[in-house]
């Protein structure tokens, strides 16, 4: 495995780590939805018809940027965020695991209650 | 994203009988496959030991919430402390909630687990790469087991 490689997979941890967390709050995830439709967005785009401040969204956006599920692309003077689903995809996969686990679980219990 | 799981499943049996199994702590032990040192009792630990062979060393630990007769079981727990040598006590829980209802062909289960989002630190991808290859070992042993079992 190489250095670059290991570094990579460490970065992804630290990803997913906090990704649950910064998903769980309202506005970032009407954020994560906004920007979920593909096309790239400017700050003020983002706040337009949101009571928070542009400061406010912007401590937001930042937030979803360090656990990777928005970055920013910088077109002349403008600064503009785009959604990347690969860290959701992850999370998606270990709480999938979860629930194939309490799946299994409760096809044993079936078993058990109806024999 | 939803961080929370949800499953729903109807079982051909009457309410007091799935009640029994999931809340009697011996009963429970059997189809969760964890011996329970003792009986479940709301607002206390409850502890055990994991009865998969070659995984007798994993605890089992978990603080009984509710227990409202025939129609709610809770506890937190945390979901994949399976390193002996970590303390997970200070880390949030998760919440498992089963919920029992009446129905014409007998018994709907539904189970939820709650609470991913307040998991602080790295274990999240910690528990998900070390189950990476232990738990798909697990589950081969929990389908040979059913398979047995049917």
């Amino acid at each position: 495995m190489s250095r670059k490689h290991r570094s990579g997979k460490a970065a992804q941890r630290h990803v997913r780590a906090h990704l649950f967390a910064a998903l769980g709050d309202e506005t970032r995830l009407a954020l994560v939805t906004k920007l979920n439709g593909g096309r790239s967005y400017s700050i003020s785009q983002l706040t337009l018809g949101s009571r928070l401040t542009r400061q406010a969204i912007t401590k937001h956006l930042r937030v979803l940027q360090s656990v990777g599920v928005v970055h920013s692309v910088r077109t002349g003077r403008e600064t503009r965020f785009e959604f990347n689903p690969r860290p959701i995809e992850g999370a998606k996969e270990y709480l999938d695991l979860v629930s194939e686990q309490w799946g299994r679980a409760l096809s044993r219990l079936k078993s058990f209650v109806e024999n | 994203m939803s961080n929370q799981i949800e499953k729903r499943i109807e079982l051909k049996a009457p309410v007091s009988r799935v009640w029994r199994a999931l809340t009697d702590y011996r009963e429970f032990g059997e189809w969760f496959r964890v011996k329970l040192d003792g009986p479940f009792v709301a607002g206390q630990i409850s502890r055990g030991h994991i009865t998969y062979p070659g995984y007798e060393h994993l605890k089992w630990e978990a603080v009984v919430q509710k227990m409202e007769p025939e129609r709610l079981f809770s506890f937190t727990w945390h979901p994949y402390a399976v390193d002996p040598k970590m303390d997970y006590s200070n880390e949030m829980p998760t919440l498992v909630e089963f919920r029992l209802e009446k129905i014409a062909t007998g018994t709907l289960l539904l189970l939820t687990e709650s609470g991913f989002d307040k998991i602080p630190s790295g274990r999240r991808l910690e528990a998900f790469r070390r189950n990476d290859g232990g738990w798909t070992e697990q589950m081969k042993n929990i389908e040979k087991h059913v398979a047995q079992a049917s």
